[in-house]
């Protein structure tokens, strides 16, 4: 298992289109990835619903873990990225 | 047929009037306790059938749909493909739930998860619950909810809620206006309003039962929405509403009287979210930021970082105009987690807070204002802040020093709505740097009504002579410091003239109502105001007030308001 910790940039947090390019990313890995606030619970990282749940705002830490580095390190450059871009 | 009179938030200008249209049927509740018939897999396959046609369908109206729309729609579709929603389903099927009710109750444990966790994401709530509708209705063979599609002819349209499903697909010009039961500023139904320019009435109780077919007058910009109208009177309405915009669109820049006395039309904001609205209809500044949406739903208060950038975020919007941030509006009636109440309040209007609940917390307050101190730091925007809820020279005394405390250094000041402030204002101008009048709250304290009470509407009318009497008092004992309003009554065009004469200097409001309250003062010279105010006060009863102010503002008139 790999793990990183990023800083959410964008304005609106894990939220809106963010949240949904993030979980469309998750996606992408064949196996578990799973996203958490600093200290809390990890989530289904595929999950919009659990996502938006998670309700991270901007300028919070997220720690995405999961198996697919590359998987990984798109999360994060998505999550570090103020306005992300690409479907 | 007779008239009734519904009364809403009004959250996007304009007169509408038409026949109602409304949402097909809601789709049935799936009974609790349904069973399926044995076979667990099929039942799995039936759900995820549904829930993969809902996703497409969503995604197709989305295409078709473009802009804003799409992205909300793309992400319903998410919702409907995602995997912690189809184990729950499996999950519940498999212990024999029926595939509606399985699908029903899954949705349910994460529609808990979102309605509790915030403003934005409590918007996001009817978002989910379209898409649970949508499922159900498809697995039940029952029609989907929504607008009827074959609709040509113009209509209002009227429900409990709109979801986006709902809206992406209608057209600007055969929609007349949006009427709903819920929804708030900033619901859906009231961003679309806004963003197609139709008319919207949102939080109308009664608007879920008005018949299809029923003809209804809809004004955006007071609230009221009229069944049956007298139809000359629709007409005229209709006519009139076309030609104030026009009247008001042609009237801009800062606000003042035709003889040119100042008057800055600020805007009430309840976070950045409203900020768009409030620089587009022109607003020269924040006369009243909210900060408690913060502060809602949380169990321990936000962090300094946190609130820095809700503040900066609005402050950057005003570059060298000014921006009145309250600080937090807690007490009985609004119970934060972090902020217990000392014991049960039998009247919460008249209990611990605003900023008797402060001086109980002095760490949240100072957090707060700290935070305001560094959020100044690097912006051209007057910061000013105050105090809710100030009954004495003493509080505001102590206010000002925990201002002075927490390095900030522009204007300290308090809301004037306790009465006993009001009455000795100059005692409490003598210790702060300025005043806000709330309106909404002074005359509920002046006639000892409270605002929930709605038996006691006649009471709350803040043309109330005594209530006129007391901003009267308020603007002299100010002695040349700034007294604004910030509560419902400057976004009266008639009263905020009359407010102007009483010797209010800034009017502060919802962003829909400032074009009309800048066309008024634009069309009377400031005697012509003070001679208003001076009669409105005269009067013995709210009526006699605004007859008497009316007589006074021939320039109302002439442009229909």
């Amino acid at each position: 298992m790999a793990q990183r910790t990023v800083t959410v940039a964008a304005e609106v947090g894990l939220h809106a289109r963010p949240a949904a390019l993030f979980v469309q990313a998750a996606a992408k890995s064949a196996g578990e990835v799973t996203v958490a606030k600093s200290g809390g619970e990890p989530v289904n990282a595929k999950s919009i619903l659990a996502v938006l749940g998670l309700d991270v705002r901007h300028g919070q830490e997220i720690t995405v873990t999961g198996d697919d580095e590359a998987v990984l390190d798109a999360l994060v450059d998505l999550a570090g990225a103020a306005e992300p871009s690409g479907a | 047929m007779t008239s009734v009179d519904l009364r809403g938030t009004p959250v996007s200008a304009g007169i509408g009037y038409g026949p109602v249209v409304t949402l097909a049927a809601a789709v049935p509740v799936p009974p609790e306790g349904e069973r399926h018939a044995g076979d667990a897999e099929a039942e799995i396959a039936r759900a995820a059938q549904a829930l993969a046609t809902t996703a497409d369908t969503l995604e197709a109206r989305g295409e078709r749909a473009g802009g804003p729309a799409r992205d909300v729609l793309s992400a319903q579709a998410l919702m409907a493909r995602d995997p912690s929603l189809a184990d729950g389903v499996a999950e519940r099927v498999r212990a024999g739930t029926s595939a509606p009710r399985a699908v029903y109750e899954a949705f349910g444990a994460f529609r808990e998860l979102l309605a509790g966790a915030g403003e934005y994401l409590a918007g996001r709530v009817a978002d989910l619950d379209d898409v649970r509708d949508r499922t159900i209705a498809h697995l039940l063979g029952v029609p989907m909810p929504g607008v009827p599609e074959d609709r040509t002819e113009p209509f209002v349209l009227a429900a409990r809620d709109l979801a986006p499903a709902d809206t992406a697909l209608l057209d600007p010009g055969t929609v007349l206006a949006f009427v709903t039961e819920q929804g708030g500023p900033t619901s859906h139904t009231a961003i679309i309003a806004r963003s197609m320019g139709v008319p919207a009435v949102v939080a109308c109780p009664g608007a879920a039962d008005l018949a299809a077919g029923t003809l209804v007058l809809v004004d955006g910009t007071t609230g009221l929405v009229r069944t049956e109208p007298d139809p000359a009177e629709a007409e005229r309405a209709r006519l009139a509403g076309q030609a104030l915009r026009a009247a008001a669109s042609a009237v801009t820049g800062a606000g003042r009287t035709a003889d040119g006395h100042e008057v800055p039309l600020l805007a009430n904001v309840g976070g950045p979210k409203d900020v768009p609205m409030a620089v587009e209809q022109g607003a020269e500044g924040v006369g009243l930021y909210r900060t408690e949406f913060l502060f809602l739903d949380r169990e321990t208060a936000p962090s300094e970082e946190e609130q820095v950038a809700a503040y900066a975020e609005v402050l950057n919007a005003f570059p060298g105009g000014r921006v009145v941030v309250r600080v937090l509006d807690a007490g009985a009636d609004k119970p934060l987690a972090f902020l217990p109440a000392p014991d049960a309040e039998p009247n919460p209007a008249l209990g611990v807070r605003g900023a008797r609940m402060l001086e109980r917390h002095p760490d949240v307050l100072t957090g707060q204002l700290r935070a305001l101190a560094r959020a100044a730091e690097g912006t051209s925007a007057k910061l000013m802040v105050m105090a809710p809820m100030i009954t004495d020279a003493e509080e505001g005394r102590r206010f000002v020093a925990a201002c002075r405390a927490a390095g900030l250094t522009g204007d300290a000041g308090v809301m004037v709505e306790v009465p006993a402030a009001a009455l000795r204002a100059a005692d409490l101008a003598a210790e702060v740097d300025f005043f806000s009048l709330g309106t909404n709250d002074l005359t509920q304290y002046t006639c000892a009504a409270d605002r929930e009470v709605g038996a006691l509407n006649r009471l709350q009318d803040p043309w109330r002579p005594a209530v006129l009497d007391l901003v009267a008092l308020t603007a002299s004992g100010a002695g040349g410091k700034s007294c604004g309003v910030c509560g419902e009554a400057a976004a009266d065009p008639v009263l905020a003239c009359v407010l102007v004469g009483l010797g209010v200097t800034s009017l502060s409001m919802g962003a829909a109502s400032l074009p009309l309250v800048r066309l008024a003062l634009s069309r009377h010279t400031y005697d012509q105001c003070v001679r208003a105010a001076a009669a409105a006060r005269a009067a013995t009863t709210p009526d006699g007030a605004r007859s008497a102010a009316r007589g006074e503002l021939p320039g109302l008139a002439e442009v229909g308001l």
